[in-house]
């Protein structure tokens, strides 16, 4: 998986190298690595297709406000327990009243698309916002992840020593935690009384706590693989020149080395993003993660899975839309790699 | 060798120890957790200041915070374990959870392994044909799908609408095996969707990474024939990955990691019993259960190297 580092800059051929003349001593154009995998990466029908069903997906989702405001009246967290609504015609209880209290199933109208869930609240308006949440944690916590991840990573690898035990330390103790339990612990302990330390002031049922946690969790998945890059990569010439030249350290790592990583950072961190999405899932449906009312795909399955028997629609949509987005991003990760790294070509000729 | 064991276990005994001052820091600095709101859920939210004191003293919170660790960590170690919300011994809860928690796993991870194998080596025989592209498709799918969401949708249509599972719940092996056999179908497929996919796409890029050196080839040129040379060179050493990652997996799951397929099934297993505990922030039964996870965890990953320096010779164990 170490990519060899290949030089930035376009080859300039001296004239005296036959077969070159033809060129007439123009610099012929490189195209950089940046470049050929695109081109890569372009000709790859399926990864792109799962990109564009991603970017789909988070239009969407982005829309939310739109849909709730123009075709659905109605907001994510509004419940009409006792309110009827207009569909082909006729007017149709949100939620039968008792002794049913059986919400209403999906149908062509623009209110209530999907249904609703058995607080009268619009399924397709909360699977809009849901999915905003979802897809905002998912991002967000690889953001977090990747910059300790590769801050730990290059510290580690670059000096050695006792920094490297303390920063192998991390992961292991990290990595040895079992995942989900950490995740509930935090996510529970945290949603209760949320988190003030100094300048952070984090309520009980924000966001930024499943952020925080899946952020955490997952820094070893990917600093692990960063730091045994870095290793290998700060004895290559290229390192020692800039030593020579007088560069710091900092501008070593930053400058010479990160660069290097960015392939790996750019799969990895695909990768990462899905299994994000997965595990805030999971959490919010064992209500350690985005905390009700505000929707998340998995807390809504979590609230749905009790009326599987009178309104199966809530459980499996929200459970569909995460093994959609869930699926574009793994595929469209595993062809990021077969473009980034050359060796893929050889390996599937 | 004997410097690397030593190295190890003290590494491991400082992870694990690592793993426990996290645990308790969590619940003595989160304001959700810490002292004043265990003191509260234990004594109840309309106690007087009285019984609050009385509280705070028989259960030792007024000590300060070493000394409730090393308390913590001294009944962990000797068993004596009490849980603060319903007055349970935490070994003996756990204890009670292994069998259904091994059941669990060693069935799934039998499953996971033979379909992750065999059609791993399918899709790289098979590359770029039809029988890789679908196994491709089903793989990608399983490892993209929310494991409640399967394990959910299996136990409400396979055995409430068609009843051909029997529902939720664990049956012990020894009062009835087929009860034992029939209960644990579902949990164990649900379980192992997810790691026959991962197992699967490794072992199907390894295998093509192996056909590819030259002792592969020059295996070729020695006449051996195509399916001795895939199952004596070709899979001998494209097994080494999924035995690491198998070490991992296993040790994670029988740690209490399949809380979730455990929840849905109801199995009453450790990750069960995990989840409750850490869902009614109950601390001695929170430490105990992480202690345990983390113990297969890290003896798990210990023995992997282990493994991986056996079957690889290229690899040092000193490094």
């Amino acid at each position: 998986m170490v990519p060899e580092p290949t030089p930035q800059f376009a080859f300039e051929p001296s004239p005296a190298v036959p077969g070159v003349a033809a060129t007439e001593g123009r610099p012929i154009e490189g195209i950089g690595p940046g470049r050929a995998a695109w081109r890569r990466l372009r000709r790859n029908r399926v990864a792109m297709a799962s990109l564009a069903v991603f970017l789909a997906i988070v239009v969407c989702c982005l829309a939310a406000p739109l849909w709730a405001d123009q075709v659905a009246h109605v907001g994510p967290e509004e419940n009409n327990l006792t309110g009827k609504f207009e569909r082909g015609g006729k007017q149709l209880y949100v939620v039968t009243p008792p002794p049913q209290t059986k919400p209403v199933g999906p149908g062509w109208s623009g209110r209530y698309l999907l249904g609703a869930d058995k607080n009268g609240r619009d399924e397709m308006v909360r699977l809009l916002y849901g999915g905003r949440n979802s897809l905002f944690v998912g991002f967000t916590a690889a953001l977090i992840t990747t910059v300790i991840a590769v801050i730990l990573g290059l510290l580690g690898g670059y000096f050695r020593g006792r920094t490297d035990v303390v920063v192998r330390t991390i992961f292991d103790v990290i990595w040895s935690f079992p995942v989900l339990l950490l995740g509930i612990a935090l996510g529970t302990a945290l949603s209760v009384g949320g988190l003030h330390v100094g300048p952070i002031d984090i309520q009980g049922g924000s966001l930024w706590i499943p952020i925080l946690v899946i952020g955490i969790i997952f820094v070893p998945y990917l600093g692990r693989p960063i730091r045994g890059q870095v290793l290998s990569l700060r004895e290559k010439d290229f390192v020692e020149a800039a030593m020579a030249q007088g560069d710091g350290p900092l501008r070593i790592m930053f400058g010479e080395l990160l660069p290097n990583l960015a392939s790996t950072i750019l799969v990895f961190g695909t990768l990462i993003v899905a299994n994000n999405i997965l595990t805030e899932a999971a959490l919010s449906f064992l209500g350690a993660g985005v905390q009700l009312p505000a929707p998340s795909w998995g807390n809504m399955i979590g609230e749905g899975v009790g009326l599987l028997s009178t309104a199966p629609h809530l459980t499996i949509v929200p459970g569909l839309a995460i093994t959609l987005t869930v699926l574009a991003l793994n595929v469209f990760g595993d062809g990021l790699r077969d473009a980034l790294d050359p060796r893929a070509r050889v390996r599937l000729r | 060798m004997a410097r690397f064991a030593v190295r190890r276990l003290v590494h491991m005994a400082f992870v694990l120890f690592a793993i426990s001052a996290v645990t308790f820091l969590i619940f003595y600095v989160f304001p959700g957790t810490n002292t004043n709101a265990q003191v509260q859920r234990i004594a109840g939210r309309s106690a007087n200041d009285v019984t609050r004191a009385q509280v705070k003293k028989d259960y030792g919170f007024d000590r300060p915070f070493y000394v409730q660790y090393a308390r913590l960590m001294e009944n962990t170690a000797d068993g004596s374990l009490i849980s603060y919300t319903n007055q349970t011994n935490v070994r003996d809860e756990i204890v009670r959870g292994i069998p259904a928690t091994v059941s669990l796993v060693l069935g799934a991870a039998v499953i996971w392994t033979f379909f992750g194998v065999l059609f791993g080596i399918l899709s790289a025989v098979y590359a770029g044909r039809w029988p890789d592209r679908v196994l491709t498709v089903l793989s990608m799918i399983g490892i993209s799908l929310p494991v409640f969401w399967v394990g959910a949708l299996l136990l409400y249509y396979l055995t409430d609408r068609i009843e051909l599972f029997p529902p939720g719940g664990y049956v012990k092996l020894t009062e009835d095996p087929s009860g034992w056999f029939t209960h644990l179908i579902l949990p164990w497929v649900t379980l192992s969707i997810l790691f026959i996919g991962f197992y699967s796409r490794l072992l199907r890029s390894t295998i093509l990474d192996t056909i590819d050196e030259d002792f592969v080839r020059t295996a070729r040129a020695k006449g051996v024939t195509e399916n001795r040379v895939l199952v004596r060179h070709v899979l001998r050493n494209a097994l080494i990955p999924i035995v690491t990652l198998f070490g991992l997996d296993f040790g994670a799951a029988i740690g209490g990691g399949a809380i979730l397929t455990e929840s849905i099934f109801s199995l009453q297993g450790v990750g069960q019993y995990a989840a409750q505990s850490v869902g009614s922030l109950d601390l001695p039964p929170v430490m105990g259960t992480t202690l345990y996870a983390a113990f297969f965890i890290v003896v798990l990953s210990a023995l992997v190297d282990i493994a991986y320096a056996y079957l690889d010779p290229r690899i040092a164990l000193e490094s």
